[in-house]
Formats: C-alpha cells, structure tokens, sequence
C-alpha cells in the first residue's frame, strides 16, 4: 500500500518533470491523433455518403481492434528502425480503422428518407453531406474520435518499453531511476491522464450533438463485431 | 434564376408525359412503360396503382431522382432534361411518406430550407414560415420546436409546408398520409384540400388506396404492373365506366357507392317536395348522396326530404332517384 | 540509446548464420533453430494467460450480469468500476498493481481480468436485456421456472452479444498479454522486449510481433466461427 500513497507525494515532488513528460506525452498522442483523422476521416465519410465498401469500412476495424499494440510497434521497429516517428506510425496504425469505421457508419446509417427527402428539395450532394448527413452523424462520428484518442493516450508509454520517447512512459519504464513511487506516480498521471481525455471528448461529443437528436442517442463508439450491442472500445 | 423561376404565388404549371419508359437495369419488365398523360396546370392528378405498378418511379421521373430512358417529360412547356437536375428539385415541391424532416433543425428551420438556398431576403423566408404555419394550423411556439417533439400528424403538416415554402408551381407527394391513422390521415386529406384551393398547385399524388384516389384527385392515373397506364380520367368517369377489368376490379365492386360518395345533394336536381311523407327522416344539401342512401337504408324509408341551411325544404329524393342516378354515364 | 549502435548481441546463441550476424531483415534459420526454444513456449505461454484471463472475467461478468438483470441498481455501479480499469492505461494497471502483487503472474493476470470486465459484462446484460418481454412472457406462461427461463430461453437469445463479447475480451487480452511481459517474462512480449533490448535483432521482433498479431487474428476468426455455429438462428444479423 506504501508505495501507492507515496506516489502521490512524488507527483506533488516532481511537478515539473510530470508536466514536461506529459507534454511530450500530449504532443506524440495529438500528432498521431491529428494524421489517423486527417486519413481516416474524409474515407470513412466518403465511403458512408456513397454507401459504398461497407464490408471492407466495417471489418478494418475488427481487424484493427485484433491488432496487439505491441507487436505493431515491435515490427515497425523491425521496419523503420528505433524513434519518436515509428511509435507515431505505430498509433496511426492502430487509430484508424476504429475512426474510418465510425465515420462511415455515422454518415451511412444517417436516415434514408432524411437525405432522400434533402435530395427531392433540391441539396446539391456536398449540401447533403454538409447540412444533412455530417451534422446527424456527428455524435457517432465524434464517438469513433473519442474512442481513438483515449486508445492513442494510453498506448504512447509503450514507446518507453520499446526504447524511444514514451512520455509518462518514461517514468513507468525506468524504476532503476525514479523507484516504486515515481513509476507509481507517474502510473497515476497516465491512468488520471486517460480518463480526462476520455471526459474531454464526451463533453465535446455531446456539445456537437444537433439539439433536436439529444437525448435519442446512443454516445458508444460503434462496436462492430457485437453488432447491435452497445460496447466501447479498444482502451488499454 | 430559380428564384424568378418559383416566384408568384399560385402559379402553377402544366405537365406533360409523352412515351415515357424506364427500366431499371437487371430487370426484364420495364418499370414505367409508354406512360403518355398530361396534368393541367393546378390539377391534382393522383397515381394509383398495386405494387410494382411503377407509380412512385413515374412520380420520381419529374425531380429526376430518377432519369428515365425514352420518350421525355415537360414542365410548362420545357423538357426536364434541359435543366439542371437541382434547380429543377427547387422548383418542386417533394412530400414522402417518412417525411423525412430534417431532426436536427426547428420546424422553422425545416420549412426554410429551400428559401434559403434559393437565396431569399431574409424577412421575406420569416414571414413565409409564419404564413405556412398559421396556414397548417400549428401554434407560432410550434416553429422553434424540434421534429421529435411532434406528433405524427404534426410532422406530416411540416412536411406538406415545408414542400410549399418555396412557392413551387408543382408537387410531388408520395403516400404522404399512408402511416397516420385513420382519422388524422382523413383531417390532413382535408386540410390538403383546403391548402390546394388557397395555394393551387399542379400536384402529383402517389397512393395505393383508391378511396384517396377518388376523394383528393381532380384526375386519376391507374398503372397495372409493369407501368402501364390503365385508365387515366376524372374519378367519376372512371368509377362509370371502367377502362377493362382490371380498373373495375381495382376500384371495386362498391364502385357506384364511392360514385355516390363524390356528389352532394345541392348538386343534383331533386324531386319536387310535394305530397311529402310526413314520417320520412330529413337531412341537409350538404349530405353526400352515398350517405342520403345510407340512411334512407337503415331508416327503412323509401324518400328522404332534404333541407337548406336555413331549415327550408329544398326537396325530395327517393331511391328511385338514386339509382336512376347511377345509371347515369 | 545514443552513440555507435554496439554489435547485435543474439540470444540462444545456437548457429548463428550470416544472416543472423548481419541482423538482415528476417532470418527463417534462425526461427527454425529458436522454435522449439523461445517461440512455441512463448506463444503457449501467450495462450495460457489469455485463457485464463477471458475464463475467469467471463464468470465474474456473467454471473454479474445475471444478478444485474434483475436487480437493476447493480448495472451502474459495476459499469462504472469496469469503464475504470478499461480505462486506465495498461501499463499505468500493471504499475499500480505491483505494490500489492509483485512482479508475477498474479499481477498479471489481475489486470488482463480487469480489462476484460466491463466488455463481456455489457455486452452479456445487453443481450439479456434485449430479450424480448413477450418470449418470457411465454415462456412464464408455458410455466418455465426462473433457472429454466434463464438457461433455456435468456441465456440461448443473449449468445450473440455474449459471443461478441467475448471476441473483444479475447483480443483485447492478447494485446495486452504482450505488454505484461514488461512486469512477468513470459508470454509473445517476452521475445519482443529482448529483440529490443538485443539492440533491434529484426527477426526476433518480425516472428514475435508476427505471432502475437497471427494469434489474434486466428482467436477472433474462430471466434466469429464458433459465435456462427452456436447461434444459427442469428446469422443474417452479420454485418
């Protein structure tokens, strides 16, 4: 029990260390988060307003879920060699089949009659996808970037296992330095860590829900393989 | 611009189907086949039908949510091909049977969505809703409140406002009251009435059910399967004399019933109210004569006088009347 | 981790080929020499602590979502905890829990149990719930006791969302299987971690890394196989 309390003294202790392992912390996990949106977002909403590759949107995120972390990174070290970039390759990696797959869902289970009835009155398709389909998928949408970011927070210490930048990790990893409390401590500041993000996102998931939807939906990320059971997903 | 194009309230336009077929691919029996019928502008001309009778392919042809492969559809005179699929939907007014509101906007906001994308001054789309509001009997509050918060009924009236907001001189409606119940969908029949005369529209209407057929239609187109028109007509006329079989079939064997139920007392000349039964049951002008017939029937009377607003005896009509009646052409 | 990259330095030592000398991209000699040494009892060792996790999660879970199908305040508490440990970072769990544990297999598998609680917890009360009201009302009427109505009828119609369950927990386990390695050496991370520390031996890391992700996929297609055979009735809900 010891060594739990003292972890919290060592925080208070260490501020300035914690808080320069959990910017770097931050800064791998919101490049990696910014790269598997920017790739994984306009497929997904694309594939969804087409309703398109469905099959192939759906499964890559049960394969992607499959994936271990860390045999991912251990065979991009193998490829790209040791560094800060293969661990951000290896999250991207792993990010964005559960962002592509949300962001065809939410844009492809959009009501068809909704769209339908926007095409009848004269929407141009981008209109559709703007004001119609984008604003109503949000929330799914929103719930497969959430998902992601706690996912990618949460795997940046494993860098430290695997011998490059790890943020917290650092800490975590390396008890011949810091002892039982600072791996402790630092065990704290990434589990506080993740939850406040996984806050973050719900907040801002429910902010975006058009105001005429809240209160029908479901907020969990699309869990493909349980089909039409309500799960989250991947964290640890 | 399509804004000048939907301007004037009231306008209406004529459209014209001339050998229009369509066949969708992977399939052997066209959907709509040589459809030729012209509706005159601010009609309504109602497409009835069984399944797999390609009224609703027929209906989608005029937006273009469909393209149909021969022959060519008219809107006042202009090919619809000539246009741009999307200025041509802004020009239309489209009603479905899901409606298909927008939940994440206000009924307000649901209505002016055509407006704005039209490009309209903004206080011109406010007193618009307001006007379409008033006129579908929702409460002013009611134009801030979200789809979800409706009833069913209430979100079918946005749906038949929101598709006028524009001022189109055409509608489309596809079964629009086919899931409200029975007298909700008899109250917005109703209320569809009252809207055309106010704002007379040339209107196409999908629907299975003949009873709606006859009662909205100024015209009824009927298609047999594989989108061949049957018989296309004012409703009297076909419930008269049927094209073939199959419309006789179709409108039913109480065909000289639902005849009955399109004409009111005031319009038929009555017999003279001299020698009055002093026991015969009364009733007004107003009465539709299927329901004259009715009564007389369960009354056990031969003759039934009938009265004027005022409570004066306008006359006498007697089952003789009323099946000299249907022997009429 | 700086400086001139020193000489790889292999483990099992065996007959170390050029290829393995040169650290070349993949090395087949030298899994065939290592198979029997260091891959196979590692990928067992994988598969044990996954087995063993999902098992002993799965009659926690169960036997809770039974309770919580019933007695309804019982959901959010337990909910709760679950989304608590899912939530915390793998390597943050296992930390916290060496204090009381140690460095052992018991930590380990602590935590793998944890993180697989709150997935065949939800995913098994959701099935429950989805149980439609007129087939118990049936079933009561038919004059089912409440075990019969729970093994006979609730539990059948609720294997879907078990099984779906159950293919999350399995991989989610495997994954993390590898992380524990960092606190108990065994298991597919074990080789990971002394390729790494072997300065990058690229074979190590290729036939390790490749066997955890082959073990995975493999666990969720016979999942899905299995989850198909024993719930024919639910086929053409695939999506």
């Amino acid at each position: 029990m010891r060594p739990v309390i003292d972890g919290f003294p060592w925080i208070t202790d260490n501020l300035s260390l914690v808080f320069d392992k959990t910017g770097v912390h931050l800064l791998i996990a919101v490049l990696a988060l910014l790269i598997s949106i920017a790739i994984a977002m306009p497929v997904g909403v694309w594939l969804g307003h087409v309703h398109r590759g469905g099959f192939a949107a759906i499964n890559i995120s049960n394969v992607g879920r499959a994936l271990p972390s860390l045999a991912v990174i251990a065979i991009l070290i193998g490829v790209i060699g040791l560094g800060r970039n293969t661990l951000i390759v290896a999250l991207v990696v792993l990010a964005v089949p559960v962002i592509l797959t949300n962001a065809y869902v939410a844009v492809d289970t959009v009501d068809r009659d909704v769209v339908d009835a926007a095409r009848g009155m004269g929407l141009r398709e981008r209109q559709i996808l703007a004001r119609v389909e984008l604003p109503l998928g949000l929330p799914l949408l929103f719930a497969g970037i959430r998902t992601a970011a706690v996912f990618v927070v949460a795997t940046v210490p494993l860098g430290a296992l695997t011998g490059t930048d790890g943020g917290l990790g650092d800490i975590i990893a390396n008890q011949a330095s810091y002892r039982l409390e600072g791996v402790v401590g630092a065990a704290i500041c990434v589990a506080v860590l993740a939850l406040l993000i996984d806050g973050l996102f719900a907040a801002i998931q429910r902010a975006v829900t058009p105001r005429g939807l809240r209160g029908q939906i479901d907020f969990a990320a699309v869990q493909t393989a349980a089909a039409s059971n309500p799960q989250e997903e991947g964290t640890p | 611009m399509a804004d000048r194009k939907a301007a004037g309230a009231g306008a209406a336009a004529e459209i014209v189907f001339s050998h229009v077929t369509k066949h969708y691919p992977g399939r052997r029996a066209a959907a709509v086949k040589d459809l030729s019928l012209v509706v005159p502008a601010g009609e309504i001309c109602v497409l009835v039908g069984p399944s797999g009778a390609g009224k609703t392919t027929a209906m989608k042809l005029v937006n273009r949510l469909i393209d149909f492969d021969e022959g060519d559809i008219t809107i006042d005179g202009r090919s619809i091909r000539e246009l741009d699929a999307v200025e041509l939907r802004r020009g239309i007014g489209y009603v479905i049977q899901q409606i298909g509101l927008f939940p994440h906007m206000t009924v307000g906001d649901n209505i002016a969505v055509v407006p704005r994308l039209l490009g309209w001054p903004k206080q011109r789309i406010r007193e618009r809703v307001a006007e379409l509001v008033e006129l579908v009997g929702l409460e002013a509050g009611d134009r801030d409140r979200y789809p979800s918060q409706l009833s069913g009924g209430q979100r079918q009236r946005v749906g038949l406002v929101r598709a006028l907001a524009a001022e189109p001189k055409v509608m489309l409606m596809d079964e629009p009251f086919g899931a409200l119940d029975p007298i909700t969908r008899d109250r917005l029949q109703n209320e569809f009435l009252r809207l055309h005369e106010v704002e007379r529209k040339t209107v196409i209407f999908v629907t299975h059910d003949i009873d709606e057929a006859i009662k909205l239609g100024d015209r009824i187109a009927i298609l047999r399967e594989g989108g061949v028109l049957a018989q296309y007509d004012a409703p009297d006329a076909i419930l008269a004399s049927p094209a073939d079989d199959f419309v006789a079939r179709f409108v039913g064997a109480d065909r000289g019933l639902k005849r009955l139920a399109l004409r009111r007392l005031s319009e038929i000349e009555l017999d003279s109210p001299n020698g009055i039964p002093p026991d015969a049951p009364r009733t007004s002008l107003q009465t539709t004569i299927r329901d004259a017939l009715s009564l007389m029937l369960t009354e056990g009377a031969e003759n039934l006088v009938v009265v004027d607003d005022s409570g004066e005896v306008a006359g006498l009509l007697s089952v003789g009347r009323v099946s000299r009646l249907l022997a009429e052409p | 981790m700086s400086g001139p990259p020193p000489p790889v330095v292999i483990p099992n030592f065996g007959g170390a080929s050029k290829c393995v000398t040169n650290n070349d991209l993949f090395c087949a000699d030298w899994v065939q020499h290592n198979w029997g040494s260091t891959l196979q009892p590692a990928l067992l060792e994988h598969l044990r602590l996954t087995l063993i996790a999902v098992a002993i999660g799965f009659v926690i879970a169960f036997a809770a979502a039974v309770v919580a199908r019933r007695l309804r305040f019982v959901e959010h508490p337990f909910t709760l905890v679950g989304a608590l440990l899912y939530t915390i970072p793998s390597i943050a769990l296992f930390q916290l829990l060496v204090p009381f544990t140690g460095l052992t297999e018991t930590t380990v598998e602590i935590a793998l149990i944890g993180y697989t609680l709150l997935i065949l917890f939800r995913n098994t009360l959701a099935g429950f719930q989805a149980v439609p009201e007129d087939v118990l009302e049936a079933a009561r009427g038919m004059g089912l006791r409440g075990r019969e109505i729970l093994w006979r009828i609730e539990v059948p119609l609720a294997l879907p969302a078990i099984m779906a369950g159950l293919r999350i927990a399995t991989v989610t386990v495997i994954s993390l299987a590898t992380v524990a390695a960092f606190i108990d050496d065994e298991g597919l991370g074990s080789p990971i971690f002394r390729a790494i520390q072997s300065n990058v031996f690229k074979t190590e890391l290729f036939a390790a890394g490749g066997l955890a992700v082959a073990l995975a996929l493999f666990a969720d297609a016979f999942l899905v196989l299995v989850q198909r055979l024993v719930t024919p009735w639910a086929r053409r809900e695939r999506t």
